[in-house]
């Protein structure tokens, strides 16, 4: 890494770090942060499997709730400690995550066909939720309030901002290190060229099966600190089609297959439906915001699509790119 | 090298290789030539793990690596490379050749420097940090080559690496085949110009509708009357032979 980049890392760390005691731990600056590590951790274990490797899954609240679930159940049905509970839970997340994989890219699916299959797999994990006895179907699971940092619960929301910020943290770092390794590279090959990357001796199958079952276990620790902070999960909440489609739209937005497209996407998303609010506030013919920011989110997502197919990261890479290729011209 | 016994590889009705069998000696050019459509690349493909084979047999160094995937005979050092150039597009030149460097070494850097390396062997040194897609036809030929040779290969398959070239860039390529078989790279190549098939290739297999139909030193393989047939149609040998008899 350079030294300016190495700089700017530390300084939004710190910044980042600062944030919930510049607003003096207001709780509603605190969990807008919040929302914002949060869904820029989970959209990073989207982009992991979707950016970088180019699997791009439409369901990936299936970790989500894999993981949220887990941790409840042996919390709650079985008395485990969830600080015991969250690490099993990733396991469970993991293990989802290969399974898919292995299912689906042994079939050979690919692009919108994997795609559709994991959104088959999230729907069909809810309707399960939805029916079988552990996970009192519909009615959902509640944690008992019990706030007390051994029980990864807490008063103070500003140790769920800390605790999504460290998460948040590791996940940049996580894909960093894609972009330097063996493996990142491997998945890089894969995204761009299938059959090349086979006869340069990269186990495509292996190494797709690893990435979701990366990108598996990430997502599940999210689902549990999920469930650990609102403490009550239903079926749709865990395995809804909304949570899938926040985390590709936070990747999408911000710029898949980039270090920090989810991070930006998750900010650009959060200001949006927070500008929204206001707006639908102060205006009195919208009585709710809610519709106003999906279609403000639609109106972004179609720009950044249709002239920003690399993210909002494209920009800066693209005025970098702009010399060079004029150069060559 | 590498022995091919019998190889045969049908699509649905279609035959595309029937029972084509060759050899390959160690530290060889040895080329495979035939008209369009003759199944040349689907040969290729066969052999490298690309397709199942419907019949035959694959020897390379002594052992049977039939119907292995195309990863496990690149790790035991047979690599393809494509007719149709396959660049990964958004990745830079440099981490296309990697791509095939991280195959033997873990390491970054050593990756890296045998990346380099390589991109200076096959002359893509000053496009390092160009992005593949902005390489041109000729361009894209070396990246393929560059790619495949950072697996460390023993045996190279080279699939029309010279076709869409002009003569000035066929002759740069020529010299960069011929330096990498003096690096101890034996080769397999398909190709269609006949001038590098001349000056590179030892030995000569012509495949024609899925089967070999000649096999010799090059000069042999010009004057055979079956080749010839095969290329120009029944009838063109006697009258080719027939003019220079004439003459």
């Amino acid at each position: 890494m350079s030294r300016t980049a190495l700089l700017a890392c530390g300084g939004g760390l710190i910044a980042a770090a600062l944030y919930p005691l510049l607003f003096g731990g207001s709780n509603y600056a605190v969990n807008l942060g919040f929302l914002v590590l949060f869904a820029a951790f989970l959209g990073q274990s989207w982009n992991i499997a979707g950016g970088f490797a180019g699997q791009m899954s439409f369901g990936h609240a299936v970790f989500f709730g894999t993981g949220a679930y887990a941790s409840t159940i042996l919390h709650v049905s079985h008395g485990w400690n969830p600080w015991l509970a969250w690490p099993v839970a990733i396991a469970a997340g993991a293990a989802v995550g290969a399974g898919i994989g292995t299912l689906s890219f042994r079939a050979g699916l690919r692009g919108s066909y994997f795609a559709l299959v994991t959104l088959a797999f999230a729907e069909a994990f809810r309707i399960l939720a939805n029916s079988v006895p552990f996970t009192r179907g519909g009615l959902g699971m509640l944690i008992k309030s019990d706030p007390h940092p051994a029980n990864l619960q807490f008063r103070d929301p500003i140790w769920f901002y800390y605790l999504a910020l460290v998460l948040c943290v590791l996940s940049l770092a996580l894909a960093w290190w894609l972009t330097r390794s063996r493996f990142g590279a491997r998945l890089a090959a894969i995204r761009e060229n299938e059959d090349a990357a086979r006869a340069l001796g990269i186990n495509t199958f292996r190494e797709k099966v690893r990435v979701l079952a990366l990108s598996g276990a990430l997502c599940a620790a999210g689902g549990t600190l999920y469930a650990q902070k609102y403490l009550y999960i239903d079926p749709s909440i865990a395995f809804g089609v909304d949570k899938s489609i926040e985390m590709l739209l936070v990747s999408m937005i911000g710029g898949a297959g980039t270090i920090f497209g989810p991070l930006i996407g998750a900010g650009v998303l959060h200001f949006v439906s927070e500008v929204t609010r206001e707006l639908g506030g102060a205006l009195p013919a919208i009585k709710n915001a809610q519709p106003l920011a999906l279609i403000v989110y639609g109106v972004i997502l179609v720009i950044i699509v249709g002239y920003l197919p690399d993210g909002s990261m494209g920009l800066f890479r693209r005025r970098r790119a702009l010399p060079q290729g004029q150069g060559h011209a | 090298m590498l022995e091919v016994h019998d190889l045969t590889k049908r699509f649905g009705g279609l035959t595309a290789v029937d029972g084509a069998s060759l050899e390959v000696p160690q530290g060889a050019i040895v080329a495979l030539i035939g008209p369009n459509g003759a199944g040349k690349t689907t040969l290729f493909a066969t052999i490298a793990g690309f397709h199942k084979p419907d019949g035959g047999r694959v020897l390379f160094r002594g052992e049977d690596i039939t119907g292995l995937p195309p990863d496990r005979i690149c790790a035991r050092g047979m690599v393809r490379t494509f007719q149709n150039t396959q660049p990964f597009a958004k990745l830079s030149v440099l981490e296309n050749i990697m791509v095939g460097a991280w195959l033997r070494t873990d390491d970054r850097h050593a990756c890296q420097q045998r990346a380099t390396e390589i991109a200076r062997r096959v002359g893509l040194s000053d496009r390092l940090d160009d992005m593949a897609s902005e390489l041109t036809v000729a361009g894209c030929k070396r990246l393929e080559l560059a790619r495949a040779l950072a697996t460390e290969p023993r045996l190279l398959l080279l699939d029309e690496v010279m076709a869409g070239l002009n003569p000035t860039e066929i002759a740069g390529i020529v010299d960069v085949v011929r330096a990498i078989r003096a690096g101890g790279v034996t080769i397999l190549l398909i190709e269609h110009v006949m001038q590098a098939v001349m000056s590179l290739a030892e030995d000569v297999f012509v495949l024609n509708d899925g089967r070999i139909i000649a096999h010799g030193p090059p000069a042999a393989i010009a004057s055979d009357r079956g080749v010839m047939e095969a290329y120009l149609g029944r009838g063109a040998a006697e009258r080719l032979l027939g003019d220079t008899a004439h003459a």
